[in-house]
């Protein structure tokens, strides 16, 4: 069975059910890392269709564990797509109005080049092989993928969490591409702790004898046990204590007493377990190290000789900044530094803070002031941009 | 907001002030009400700063460039005459330190506009004469032990500071308490007895 969906995600990885853009050995993607990546792909989704004046686009970027199934099922999991509450026809970005894209990052696993895809040189799975990514080539790839689309400007890119450094990495490195660009709960750099957070995850992945030295395809296994508990660890950092406490409390799993072992007598833990179980099913191992190292080398200040102001400066991108009060993973003073870098930057800039316990992954959910803020915002610029309603 | 909504005649003497197309950075936007009349009249290019995360909420969902922050704390971050006008619009006397936020609001636009609510209005003095109370006016609703505002000052102690701060009146409009504006003829000591309220458009 474990073979069964390594097979399944390893074909996601190379041939996926999205499209997918090729790029030869002509139009290598040149990594931080110093190597050029080549041949390399990206699979991507798109919602809506682009105007004329190819002005409406939107690019999405997602998050740690994301994939381009932003508004559409996921043929992985057969789960709706998950921004769907915010993104569809009549949505709040709307995709009768706007044209969506949404790409797989450099370094995931379903359909862009990553770890888990054919190397070409050697006919298996990267694995290891695979230069480190880093959030900048993730960019600089789908940047590629814009010019394929004949976009020269985007009228917004937005995300969350890995996301939201994306766009600030968009922003700051294609100034003038982007006509609007709305982070949301992340920061211009990987605090101590949120990298802390990554190695446990990443030690657990290793520690898992199943993952040799990250060749597990090649012996047809998969280091399932260490990617739930990293998953586990990771979950815990998305919601917060108050969240935890109203959803489970101390309240036991299907039993009346302690059975005194170490079976999931609390709800949390069932529900934690769960959680790591699911995961694997969807997601490569390797792939996991490699989106995490990407978010813990992040610092946008530190590409700009340690000035956050620097990396905006003379921007005239709009942007928005949204945080949640009980993320601890990138709490409201994260946002409110770059809040402070874009007003030293002269940038015109919103910032909104929104009150709710349900920690970092709020971003992902039914907020409604988050709704509002992103609505206020997007019809706005799009009244700046000339954008019919 | 520090003061009651329904007597905000001062927006429009500001408005006044601003000539369209300008940059404008309004400490204190409150809701967004005169960000938006701004927008609307003046096609100026606005951002807001505001201490209550509602208002902050309230200003983006309606698509006005606000972010939240404390006129006190995060002046700094902006650049030197970043703005043509920085507006500061009953705001002054809640603030902790009135003369650094002037200071700064002076440093960051090539202008700046200030209202504040007089302190020396009849009323007030009327109030602390007769009756020993601290005032609690239409325009100034709230008790001594409630309220957000806790450096009030009247239209001469007003003047002093911008001496001390070396910044120039350009102009100066009192509103009485039906806000009509004063005539411009009348010496300091009536707009100080009889304004209700004030705007100074200053430069330095």
């Amino acid at each position: 069975m474990a073979v069964l969906r390594a097979r399944k995600t390893n074909n996601e990885a190379d041939q996926p059910s999205s499209p997918v853009l090729r790029f030869g050995s002509d139009k290598p993607l040149k990594l931080d890392a110093g190597t050029l990546l080549s041949p390399f792909q990206i699979a991507y989704q798109t919602y809506g269709t682009l105007n004329d004046a190819r002005s409406n686009a939107i690019l999405v970027c997602h998050a740690l564990t994301g994939d381009q199934h932003v508004a559409s099922t996921n043929p992985v999991t057969g789960k709706p797509g998950w921004w769907e509450v915010l993104i569809g026809p009549g949505k709040i970005i709307d995709t009768n109005r706007f044209f969506v894209i949404c790409s797989n990052v450099i370094g995931g696993c379903l359909g862009s080049t990553g770890p888990a895809s054919t190397n070409p040189a050697t006919g298996k799975p990267y694995g290891l092989d695979l230069p480190i990514i880093t959030i900048r080539d993730m960019v600089r790839a789908q940047q590629m993928l814009i010019d394929h689309f004949g976009i020269e400007k985007l009228f917004c890119v937005l995300g969350g969490s890995m996301g939201g450094m994306q766009v600030l990495e968009w922003a700051s490195s294609y100034p003038e591409r982007v006509f609007s660009a709305l982070p949301i709960a992340t920061g211009a750099r990987h605090s101590s702790q949120n990298i802390a957070f990554h190695e446990v995850g990443r030690q657990a992945v290793m520690a898992d004898p199943d993952w040799h030295g990250g060749k597990y395809f090649e012996q047809g296994k998969r280091p399932e046990k260490g990617l739930a508990v990293a998953r586990m660890a990771a979950h815990i950092t998305y919601l917060s204590e108050a969240a935890l406490h109203r959803k489970f409390g101390r309240n036991l799993q299907d039993r009346e007493a302690l059975t005194f072992g170490f079976d999931a007598d609390f709800q949390i833990e069932s529900y934690l377990r769960h959680q790591g179980m699911t995961f694997v099913d969807r997601f490569d191992a390797n792939s996991y190290l490699y989106m995490t190292r990407a978010m813990d080398y992040f610092d946008l200040a530190a590409d700009h000789g340690g000035r956050l102001a620097d990396a905006f400066a003379g921007t005239k991108t709009r942007f928005c900044l949204v945080s949640f009060t009980s993320d601890w993973l990138f709490p409201t003073e994260e946002s409110r530094s770059i809040v402070h870098a874009l007003n030293a930057a002269g940038a015109s800039v919103s910032f909104v803070e929104i009150e709710t316990d349900r920690g970092h992954d709020a971003f992902l959910l039914d907020e409604p002031e988050l709704f509002a803020a992103i609505n206020g915002f997007i019809g706005s610029a799009a009244r700046a941009r000339g954008l019919s309603a | 907001m520090s003061v009651n909504r329904d007597q905000r005649v001062d927006l429009e003497v500001v408005a006044n002030l601003i000539p369209p197309q300008s940059r404008v950075l309004d400490v204190g936007s409150g809701d967004g009400s005169l960000l938006e009349l701004l927008q609307d009249t003046k096609q100026v290019d606005g951002r807001g700063l505001e201490l209550s995360q509602r208002g902050v909420n309230e200003c983006v969902a309606r698509g006005l460039s606000v972010i939240q922050g404390d006129a006190d704390k995060d002046l700094e971050f902006y650049p030197d005459k970043g703005f043509d006008f920085v507006v500061l619009s009953q705001t002054l006397q809640a603030t902790r330190n009135p003369k650094l936020v002037l200071d700064e609001l002076l440093r960051i636009g090539n202008r700046a506009i200030v209202s504040f609510p007089n302190f020396g209005h009849w009323r007030v003095r009327l109030s602390l004469f007769i009756q020993g109370r601290m005032p609690v006016t239409k325009d100034l609703p709230y008790s001594w032990y409630d309220t957000p505002n806790i450096h009030f000052c009247t239209i001469r102690d007003f003047v002093n500071l911008c001496d001390e701060l070396g910044a120039t009146v350009e102009k100066a409009t009192a509103l009485d308490a039906n806000g009509q504006k004063i005539g411009l003829s009348m010496p300091w000591w009536f707009w100080n007895f009889f304004g209700q309220q004030a705007v100074f458009l200053l430069k330095r």
